[in-house]
């Protein structure tokens, strides 16, 4: 499954209402399938640590940091590469 | 209440203002101003247009202003905001002006929307306007999801061409971080409230390390760091406290999560805030790339877990 973040949040994601939609929505019910998915962060200039927390961090919390198996980020230039990298690693250190 | 618009109040020198404010007789605003000229962070204004629209306009006493400096409040949309006629005509932009008038909002939508609207109003270019833009959100986003205010977030920024540094106030009338942070933690003080605030990892929805599926408990620390790197001033001021980092000159830069540990000025026994008022500056001189200062964040930030984490260890109970 592939998620388009941009067509949801615009370029710059910081909404966390659309976060927990789309992780509510979305990442669960593939994952509950042992789909793979890929969020796709074209576009995208900028996100929030919030947002990406809003996102991601129940997923790892739920399946644990495995899921990141089957979760995977596409297109992400250096600064929304590295926010998922800090929320990531902010999860398996608490 | 009383608040009086001084001739100079930046974040450098804000504590007599703040120390000024009447927060008695919550059903009248008195709005007095220096009488030759006044030269005000945004900060001041979000304050002022905070405290005006718990009131209706016929609650609210604005000197008759002669300061040059009305146009400024006016093309800020201050007597906009408090329902006060101003008669004052100006061009509403003019091209020196680089600001974003006093902004009321209430839930996220808005809040997106005043997002997309930010770099063309303060003409920022994309360098600058990730720090500037990631700050407003997150702050802002703060108060809808914690103030538990029904009047939402008042903000406003304005670039300063001259310090080329843009300043951004945000005020909120909700319950203030006392309470906030109340919930899971037990703060002493509003100060010891707004220390908890500031650290990585502290929420005020759960003890549980690496907070909820909502909350990280790391947004004013990221805020904090981003102005630490660029060397800016950050003010928080709720209840009774007020903590304010300073400005630091040539010394290599170190992020604490103990944010008592960076230099810093607090004042306690302030008129009392109801609700959560914070000011950034933000130099467009000594912005770092914004990848840069993420770097310098997430080792930060994954020491000040480790470290919280051995306080949650459990220890072995030796008979």
């Amino acid at each position: 499954m592939i998620i388009k973040l941009f067509n949801k949040v615009g370029s710059f994601a910081e909404n966390k209402d659309i976060a927990r939609d789309i992780r509510i929505n979305k990442l669960i019910p593939a994952l509950n399938k042992n789909q793979e998915i890929i969020l796709d962060f074209d576009k995208i200039e900028g996100a929030t640590q919030s947002f990406i927390h809003a996102l991601i961090s129940d997923l790892m919390r739920t399946f644990g940091n495995t899921v990141l198996d089957k979760l995977k980020f596409k297109s992400c230039n250096d600064t929304v590469k590295k926010i998922i990298t800090i929320v990531i690693d902010y999860m398996q250190e608490s | 209440m009383k608040i009086h618009i001084p001739n100079s109040a930046f974040l450098g020198n804000i504590d007599p203002f703040l120390k000024g404010f009447d927060p008695s007789n919550k059903t009248k605003l008195t709005i007095t101003a220096n009488k030759k000229w006044s030269s005000i962070h945004p900060v001041v204004l979000s304050m002022i247009a905070a405290l005006g629209l718990t009131l209706k306009p016929n609650n609210i006493v604005c000197d008759k202003l002669e300061s040059k400096s009305k146009h400024y409040l006016e093309r800020m949309g201050l007597f906009k905001f408090l329902g006060i006629k101003s008669n004052i005509v100006i061009k509403q932009h003019e091209s020196s002006g680089r600001f974003i008038p006093l902004t009321q909002i209430k839930d996220s939508k808005s809040l997106t929307e005043f997002i997309q609207d930010i770099n063309p109003l303060l003409h920022l270019k994309p360098d600058h306007a990730e720090p500037i833009r990631y700050i407003m959100s997150e702050l802002i986003r703060n108060v809808l999801e914690h103030s538990l205010s029904g009047f939402g977030a008042i903000v406003c920024a304005q670039y300063y061409k001259k310090s080329n540094v843009i300043r951004i106030g945000i005020a909120d009338t909700g319950v203030g971080i006392w309470k906030t942070i109340n919930y899971s933690y037990k703060p002493k003080n509003d100060m010891d409230a707004i220390g908890l605030a500031l650290a990585p990892g502290i929420t005020g929805t759960t003890q549980k390390l690496g907070g909820t599926e909502s909350n990280a408990g790391a947004g004013l620390f990221f805020i904090k760091s981003i102005a630490t790197v660029n060397r800016d001033f950050f003010m928080i001021y709720s209840g009774t406290a007020m903590y304010k980092l300073l400005k630091r000159k040539g010394e290599k830069i170190k992020l604490h999560a103990d944010p008592f540990k960076d230099r810093h000025s607090k004042k306690t026994g302030l008129p009392f805030w109801e609700g959560t008022v914070v000011g950034v500056d933000i130099s467009l001189n000594t912005t770092p790339q914004f990848s840069l200062l993420l770097d310098l964040l997430n080792k930060t930030l994954i020491e000040a877990m480790k470290e919280r984490k051995i306080l949650y260890h459990k220890k072995p109970q030796f008979l």
